[in-house]
């Protein structure tokens, strides 16, 4: 009954206990300090079970004592545990953040409640990644969820459009979720069990209507969640309107989470036995590469930068569920390295974003007028970022899409690999569009005589803000152990898919 | 073609109600509107599981412990009887002859380990250890060409020979007789075909074990879950939508999105050609 033991279940007890704790707690200051210390507390146990997956492969916890098709377990192999640390190592850095910005932009006497509801959002997320039982999906799945409706309407007091925009993701979001309870319980039919390798070896070899239902139904729930193109609509308005924290935390966790599921659900439940599949995967190139240019597109014509980079967040899901359609090692390494990079540079970006919006109340383009000079360290984190973005060598961004690019080279595709670089490289040309413009706006345009003086901006903001680019910057320039790790997850996962590796 | 229809209806109603709550979350109109529109759509879904649950002349999935209970469960057993319709009578006049031989015994822990480590792992059901045999013959005609067929009899632990040697006699028939039942059954799209409808066959291995049968319960749990976060969504929702009320002083969606346009292009440079250019 050791420490290491309980390993797997901690990043998901902790802010789940925490967050009924934190309730109770004096609001403001102590709330924030309790938050941040649980959140670093889980990154470090996520950072131990990264180092334990990377040895032993996969770690499994058996809930109660209860094994397998039984009981309900937990099972994290090496890309659970890769998105895992991302998810904490990004709720270590938000949390220290938000202190100043909730101050900002929440009531006083809800930001006990704010915290709260970060740390449940935070335990669903964990628990989606962790968890080996299908049904368990739904249910994190939905606590991560609930807990971010309420998140995004807490940014009313800025703009009461945050409380149509959550509603809105609250319909679409539960939608979402019911579709995939409905393919559960489709699978169920089909199969009598819940657990998720249990089901990956019943499900081999059949194929009938009522699977092939099942399948679509929870492909379509889980793209509903992850924002897959035609179903992104809930996206760009909950982005836009919620506190700052709030959207660079789900900006770089909860997306990527569903991604995460996505993978698990085709690689790891159905597999590639799964004759119905190609479609699938046919129709993932089809939605992200259009996702990937219209969403660009539309980002271009923007005039609310967060909105924009709320597109831009759409457009650059198409880039993960391509790499997830190539259906390759190389694919979903570079789905997987996407994922990691994209949370990095769109925290960062978010995060830049939150400081202008902290000195002068607006997302608005106007407010980015000459901010190279009035504000050069804030402008100076978003180009970067931006560059990542865009994929500018040297940067985090040119890194997966690299990546991407070999792996459509590599693969045999139903659409032509030279089509599909195409694509890639022209929805980057837009970033460079839509970025490009803020630069414009932020260097080479004067600051408006009448502009408000700027404000002294905290440290607490500015030093998140700071890490986050650097981190873009540092993957950039040494990518091996990164992709390294991607890749050995990737295989692990590719091995269960293929029917052999995979039982314990 | 009508049998096959109404053999079904709680299927149908399912569609019909999923269908209906889609339909009014879809079409605009009040948020309060929306929100029964989402509960009928989840409730939809929670019928759809209790269909998956439901075994027929199976009892509500509570452990019946001693003699004086059985009574009780006579009673309680029977309105679930005729639900499914078609083909289950036998199942029933087989129901009160069950009864007779007391067999439930109550599921400890020991036994649902050894259970597990018998991998038998497609005991779907969680009842007793080899509970419910009707569950067993759907997992055979479920998983078929599965690894899990036969091996698992031999694995079984001691206690539970006496269903296993039904149990090997189910296995040896069915696989000698029926992929063209298998076929048929997928052929006519039958959903059931994992769910729980005894064929008349299983009703033999079901006298064999002469045990309780149980409707399976793990959809229910599945469904209180989904309930609970049903509950919750509707909460939240219900709340967003009073804070929407005060913001804007009506929840009227039509209204509502021309305020939210007027606030987009009112303050800010015009956006209107936008749309055109993406």
């Amino acid at each position: 009954m050791n420490l290491a033991d309980q390993l797997p279940v901690l990043p998901v007890i902790i802010p789940l206990i925490a967050a009924a704790i934190g309730i109770l707690l004096p609001k403001g200051r102590i709330a924030w300090a309790w938050a941040t210390v649980v959140s670093w507390v889980t990154f470090g146990v996520t950072l131990m079970l990264l180092e334990q997956v990377s040895l032993a492969e996969t770690v499994i916890y058996d809930m109660g004592g209860w094994t397998a098709p039984l009981g309900i377990s937990y099972r994290i192999d090496l890309i659970g545990a890769i998105v895992m640390t991302l998810v904490a190592g990004v709720a270590a850095f938000v949390f220290p953040y938000a202190k100043e910005s909730v101050a900002k932009e929440i009531p006083h006497a809800q930001s006990g409640y704010f915290y709260a509801m970060m740390l449940v959002c935070f335990a669903g997320l964990m628990g989606v990644v962790a968890t080996g039982d299908a049904f368990n999906v739904f249910v994190f799945l939905e606590i991560s969820s609930l807990s971010t409706y309420a998140l995004v309407a807490m940014g009313a007091r800025a703009d009461r459009r945050a409380l149509t925009a959550a509603f809105t993701y609250l319909v679409l979001g539960t939608i979402g979720a019911t579709f995939f309870v409905i393919g559960l319980g489709l699978l169920y039919q089909a199969t009598g069990t819940l657990n998720m390798l249990d089901l990956h070896e019943r499900l081999a070899g059949q194929d009938n209507k009522v699977v092939r239902a099942g399948f679509a139904f929870i492909v379509t729930g889980l793209g509903l969640k992850l924002a897959m193109f035609p179903l992104h609509r809930w996206l760009p308005d909950a982005y836009t309107y919620a506190p700052s924290a709030v959207t660079v935390f789900l900006a770089s966790t909860a997306t990527k989470v569903a991604v995460y599921a996505m993978l698990r659900f085709i690689f790891t439940v159905f597999g590639f036995t799964f004759a119905f599949m190609d479609v699938a995967f046919l129709l993932f190139i089809l939605l992200g590469l259009t996702g990937m240019v219209v969403a660009s597109l539309v980002a271009i014509f923007r005039n609310d930068v967060k909105q924009m980079l709320a597109f831009s967040s759409v457009a650059q899901v198409g880039y993960m569920l391509l790499g997830i359609s190539f259906a390759t090692v190389e694919g979903v390494s570079a789905a997987v390295m996407h994922v990691f990079n994209h949370a990095l540079m769109k925290a960062a970006l978010f995060m830049a974003v939150g400081v202008v919006f902290y000195a002068f109340g607006s997302h608005q383009m106007s407010a980015y007028r000459g901010l190279g000079k009035r504000m050069p360290f804030t402008a100076g984190c978003f180009i970067v970022a931006g560059l990542s973005l865009i994929g500018v060598p040297f940067t985090a961004g040119f890194i997966s899409k690299y990546l991407l690019i070999e792996a459509a080279f590599s693969a045999t595709l139903a659409v032509p690999s030279l089509l599909i670089v195409f694509m890639i490289v022209a929805s980057s040309l837009l970033a460079v569009g839509y970025i490009g413009r803020v630069a414009y706006e932020m260097f080479l345009a004067d600051p408006a005589p009448d502009a408000a003086p700027v404000p002294k901006i905290p440290l607490s903001l500015l030093i998140p803000l700071g890490l986050m680019t650097a981190a873009n910057i540092y993957i950039g320039l040494d990518a091996e152990g990164m992709t390294g790790l991607a890749r050995a997850g990737a295989e692990t996962l590719m091995r269960t898919g293929l029917g052999f590796g995979g039982v314990e | 073609m009508v049998e096959f229809i109404l053999a079904r209806y709680n299927y149908w109603i399912v569609i019909i109600l999923m269908m209906t709550g889609l339909y009014i979350v879809f079409s605009r109109g009040n948020l309060v509107k929306t929100l029964v529109g989402l509960n009928l759509f989840q409730t939809s879904v929670f019928i759809f599981y209790i269909t998956i649950g439901y075994v027929a002349g199976g009892t509500a999935p509570i452990l019946i412990g001693g003699g004086e209970k059985k009574d009780d469960h006579h009673h309680n057993g029977h309105p679930h009887d005729d639900h499914h319709g078609a083909d289950h009578d036998h199942a029933h006049g087989d129901h009160s002859g069950r009864h007779s031989i007391d067999q439930s015994s109550p599921l400890s822990h020991e036994e649902a380990t050894a259970f597990v480590q018998g991998e038998r792992a497609n005991a779907l059901d969680g009842n007793r250890p080899g509970g419910s045999p009707v569950e067993e013959a759907k997992a055979h005609e479920g998983s078929e060409g599965s690894l899990h067929t036969l091996p698992e009899v031999g694995a079984m632990p001691e206690g539970e020979r006496t269903g296993a040697a039904s149990n090997s006699l189910f296995s040896s028939a069915d696989q000698s007789s029926p992929p063209s039942d298998a076929q048929r059954n997928i052929d006519r799209f039958d959903v059931d075909v994992a769910a729980a409808t005894p064929s008349p066959r299983s009703e033999n291995i079901v006298e064999a074990t002469a045990d309780i049968l149980y409707s399976n319960p793990l959809p229910h749990v599945l469904i209180l879950t989904a309930i609970v976060v049903g509950v919750a969504t509707t909460a939240v929702g219900l709340a967003i939508a009073v804070r929407i009320r005060e913001a804007y002083g009506t929840i009227e969606e039509d209204a509502l999105e021309q305020m939210d346009n007027q606030a987009e292009f009112g303050g800010t440079a015009p956006q209107s050609d936008e749309g055109s250019r993406a």
